[in-house]
């Protein structure tokens, strides 16, 4: 077990490294940074004043070194389009994309496998056809027109939801929410449904597909030939085979939604860290890519080592601490 | 001499029509459909200069008395009727979707070519030559495929604007965005390729021609290519779909094409501004387009898919 | 003679395919007393399998039994309500299946999967039936039991699993035990234990046991009597001795042939010559005739119905026919 943890947990450090080398890369030679922090009317030996103080002058290696001590403690630079700190900036916006994400999410987990299990178990029935062609044009639906379709018709024709921002937000310590206000709650509708749709019906075909296969499984007949109820059957012995795979699928589909918040934040202008950073690529805002690069790749990381370990909790033939095959 | 004369060969198109694959899609209605809808869409948009009743780019045929003019409705000043209505500018609705599905088109195809050339040549290699390099490409796809690749072409995007001067990012966006949505989707194409030449390379006939000296660039090209255009096409099928509505999302998240030069998704993002003021065909008949497109092209795919079965992961 | 347990009269299983409907069963009849020991032999695609799963009502879809009844202590129930079907699954009819390392539930305990199986069959509590379910695992043999029970069904080997198969298809007391091919999954030195311990443990509770196998090495061992399955037919039933030393079709004594003994040579083993044919392919009359050593014109063209010989033997052969003291 902790050989295990320990062994992902070197892999990770050596993925953050890789990508903040690119980050770095990124923030060293993409434009020069002194011009873009100084005005025009900046003397060379201005500039060379500012070279020496950012450790510009220093060698490469040097540079990277100093880099990662600078993002360990939460430094990313300035940016250059808002001159305020990288992190900072990020920070303010995180609460938003965070809780889209997350409301996104647990509602495309919980339909998903709720409509994959009733559709295998349900498999010829009209319903279930219908949910599956219904799932089938959902797969090829851009996520962005997706966000446009709904704009127009619960926004613009039936006036039932508003089409932009986040409502009514309370400020908790550093945590902007919009769980706590009616207008905040009804401001996340859409955009949640926009981004989850694409991971529900991912999710809800991934489900069936397993669930067949586990009911087609030796133990599933031998539960039955045992006179178990259906109910123990289907949401005790199968639904719990069928959601290991699911769970690794799923995990990293966790990081696509953070991926798909960029295109649905730009189409409600949700003010979250996805809209902030296409705003950074439109600019070439380079401190504020490298640090949302830093970001990504921290949270895909994160969701790797958790879906590990969790995979690793539900199926006890990975526990190998026990002894395989004791006689 | 050969004694084969050209007319016992079944004639080539009659072949084409008796083999199994269209066979397959003469009685698939979904395929029809979508086979139609497709070419109907790609020929619209090669012919685009020639059918579309107006050219939307050139400012001497626009007058901007015609704008804003409703489908199928004669406009209130001229008097001029449009099939899907005009936009702000008085531009023709039927023609600019011409003209930007050609745009969409025309990125899709170049996407998916630069994807399949790189995939196929980095599969074939690493198949071929095993070892380091053979691990490094195979590490680098495993890493890039828990990447969404929506997200990849949006930071190569990014990170090519960094270093193009900005007097020619205009002009360079359309290569810069083939290059990084073809950079984000070359993953499928090298593993098909790879485990096919895994298969293959050690086949007698392979290790005969080998044997025989020829060259190893002959023997992949030769030998081990047509083994794979089965599921190359399968995923290239895909891949157009994939690629036309990344393009299109760039497009509308305003990182992709410039204005002067719309594609679909370029056309959407104008639409939508004009979404709440009541026009709403501006945005309407463009998202249509490409959704009849990506759907088709998608479907077309699953055919291909099933059809050929090749084995897909 | 009292009441058979079980009863099968005319079985007929069909399979609907795009190409017509199969019969895997056809008109099987046979009974099994309390507390017997049936042997059911054939070879694969004989309809062996498919006989034990339509007596538990389990047939895989498409099939469906298209004729005859299944009784158990003469209540038919082959074409009850499911519910009331599952009440009989595992409490009155227990089945061992072929492969122990896919017939439990990877991600369960052997405890969990053990205590549940009789709680939904048995009114007792959690602990009654944990304390149950680790006398069973002791009966079936697992050493340790109470320290084992807690483990998951990959810490144990193919032998022990399919100990632990048994304790969970009898859990219930059921009164009939259908064992599907226990040990063709297993290690040839752990086969005979496993005959014995399901053997033993059924006669400790006069369960009666149908022994589904293509071993005719442990039907001679382990069964009273035994059916001969050909095609979706019956061509034989009898006492286990009477028909290894005397069969009286053709088929079986081609296949008691095939039983090599120590006094036997390889070379001198009877072969029937051909293969059975498949289910879409069944010939007219007696399916056995196209490689029946004693075909008579009238096998091809009429099918021979099960005849009683007497001493509790059947045989469905028209070489019986003359002397044949009628029909059953």
């Amino acid at each position: 077990m902790t050989a295990f943890i320990l062994r992902r947990l070197v892999q990770s450090v050596l993925v953050m490294l890789v990508v903040a080398l690119i980050s770095f890369a990124l923030f060293r030679f993409v434009g020069d940074p002194v011009a873009s922090l100084m005005g025009q009317e900046a003397t060379a030996a201005d500039r060379d004043a500012l070279r020496a103080r950012l450790g510009l002058d220093q060698p490469f290696w040097m540079q990277f070194i100093d880099y990662i001590g600078r993002v360990l403690r939460g430094d990313f630079g300035i940016s250059y389009r808002l001159q305020q700190p990288v992190a900072e900036l990020i920070l303010q916006r995180l609460p938003a994309t965070l809780e889209l994400a997350l409301v996104s999410g647990i509602a495309a987990f919980v339909l998903g496998v709720a409509l994959g299990v009733y559709t295998a178990l349900n498999r010829r029935g009209w319903l279930s056809n219908a949910i599956m062609t219904v799932s089938l044009i959902g797969v090829s639906l851009p996520t962005f027109l997706i966000g446009v379709l709904l704009i127009w018709v619960f926004a613009v024709e039936l006036q039932w939801l508003p089409s932009f921002g986040r409502g009514e937000v309370v400020q908790i310590g550093g945590w902007r929410t919009g769980f706590l206000t009616e207008s905040g709650r009804v401001a996340l509708i859409l955009p949640a449904i926009t981004l989850g749709l694409y991971q529900l019906t991912l999710i809800m075909r991934l489900v069936r597909a397993e669930m067949l296969e586990v009911l087609r499984t030796d133990y599933i007949k031998f539960a039955r030939a045992r006179g178990l109820s259906n109910r123990a059957i289907h949401f005790g012995h199968a639904l719990k085979n069928t959601l290991v795979p699911v769970i690794t699928i799923t995990g990293l589909q966790l990081g696509s939604i953070i991926a798909f918040a960029i295109i649905t934040e730009t189409v409600f202008q949700w003010p979250g860290v996805g809209a902030f950073f296409i705003n950074a690529v439109r600019f070439v805002d380079v401190p504020v890519m490298a640090a949302y690069l830093m970001l990504i790749a921290l949270i895909f990381v994160v969701i790797n080592l958790i879906v590990d370990l969790l995979y690793y909790v539900v199926d006890p033939r990975l526990r190998v601490d026990r002894g395989a095959a004791r006689h | 001499m050969s004694d084969f004369t050209p007319e016992d060969r079944p004639n080539a198109l009659r072949r084409a029509w008796d083999s199994d694959l269209a066979y397959s899609f003469r009685t698939s209605p979904v395929a029809l459909v979508s086979g139609v809808v497709a070419t109907l869409i790609i020929l619209g948009a090669v012919l685009a200069p020639l059918i579309a009743p107006h050219n939307p780019f050139d400012p001497a045929t626009l007058n901007l008395m015609d704008g804003f003019t409703p489908p199928m409705e004669p406009n209130a000043f001229t008097g001029n009727v449009y099939w899907l209505g005009t936009d702000n500018q008085g531009r023709d609705v039927f023609s600019t979707i011409l003209y930007g599905a050609r745009t969409s088109l025309f990125v899709g195809f170049a996407a998916v070519l630069f994807a399949m050339t790189l995939g196929i040549t980095l599969g074939l290699i690493a198949g071929f030559r095993g070892g380091w390099l053979d691990g490094l490409l195979m590490r680098v796809a495993d890493v890039q495929l828990t990447f969404p690749s929506i997200l990849l072409a949006l930071l190569i995007f990014g990170v090519a604007r960094g270093f193009i001067p900005a007097a020619y990012r205009e002009a360079m966006a359309i290569w810069v965005l083939i290059v990084a949505i073809g950079l984000s989707d070359w993953v499928q194409y090298a593993r098909v390729v790879r485990g096919a030449t895994m298969v293959e390379k050690n086949k007698e006939y392979v290790q005969a021609a080998r044997v025989i000296g020829a060259h190893p660039v002959k023997i992949l090209v030769r030998h081990i290519l047509p083994n794979v255009m089965g599921p190359v096409l399968v995923i290239a099928t895909i891949g157009l779909a994939l690629a036309i509505i990344a393009e299109a999302t760039l497009s509308f998240l305003g990182v992709g094409l410039p204005p002067t030069q719309p594609s679909l998704g370029t056309l959407i993002r104008i639409g939508q501004g004009f979404l709440f003021s009541g026009e709403w065909w501006i945005l309407a008949f463009p998202s249509a387009a490409l959704l009849a497109l990506a759907l088709s092209v998608n479907l077309l795919g699953d055919w291909l898919r099933d059809a050929l079965n090749p084995r897909l992961r | 003679m009292s009441e058979p347990l079980l009863s099968v009269r005319d079985l007929v299983v069909e399979f609907p395919t795009r190409r017509g409907t199969l019969r895997a069963l056809d008109r099987v009849s046979f009974d099994i007393a309390e507390g017997e020991v049936l042997g059911m032999v054939g070879e694969s695609g004989a309809g062996k399998s498919i006989t034990g799963s339509a007596i538990i009502g389990l047939i895989d879809r498409p099939g469906r039994i298209a004729g005859g009844e299944i009784r158990l202590r003469g209540e038919r129930i082959d074409n009850i309500p499911e519910d009331r079907m599952r009440s009989i699954r595992g409490r009155r009819i227990g089945m061992v299946f072929q492969d122990p390392l896919t017939s439990l539930n990877p991600l369960y305990t052997v405890a969990e999967q053990l205590i549940e199986t009789i709680r939904t069959h048995l009114g007792l509590s959690e602990r009654e039936a944990r304390e149950r379910a680790v006398a069973l695992l002791d009966q079936v043999g697992i050493p340790a039991a109470r320290r084992r029970i807690d483990d998951y069904p990959h810490h144990f080997s193919g032998g022990m699993r399919q100990r632990v198969v048994i304790a969970l298809a009898l859990a219930a007391e059921p009164e009939l035990v259908i064992a599907d091919e226990p040990t063709t999954a297993l290690d040839v030195s752990v086969q005979a234990q496993i005959i014995d311990v399901l053997r033993d443990i059924c006669a400790d509770r006069g369960a009666a046991v149908m022994l589904i196998t293509h071993d005719m090495g442990v039907i001679a061992e382990t069964a009273d009597r035994v059916a001969v399955l050909y095609a979706g037919r019956v061509a034989e039933i009898g006492p286990v001795r009477d028909v290894i030393q005397a069969a009286e079709h053709p088929y079986t004594a081609g296949l008691m042939g095939s039983i090599p003994t120590l006094t036997q040579t390889a070379e001198r083993l009877t072969q029937i010559p051909g293969a059975m044919p498949r289910l879409d392919a069944i010939p007219q009359g007696c399916a056995f005739n196209p490689r029946c050593p004693q075909v008579m014109p009238r096998c091809r063209t009429e099918r021979p119905d099960l005849l009683a010989r007497g001493q509790g033997r059947q045989v469905a052969c028209w070489l019986h026919a003359r002397e044949g003291v009628g029909d059953v």
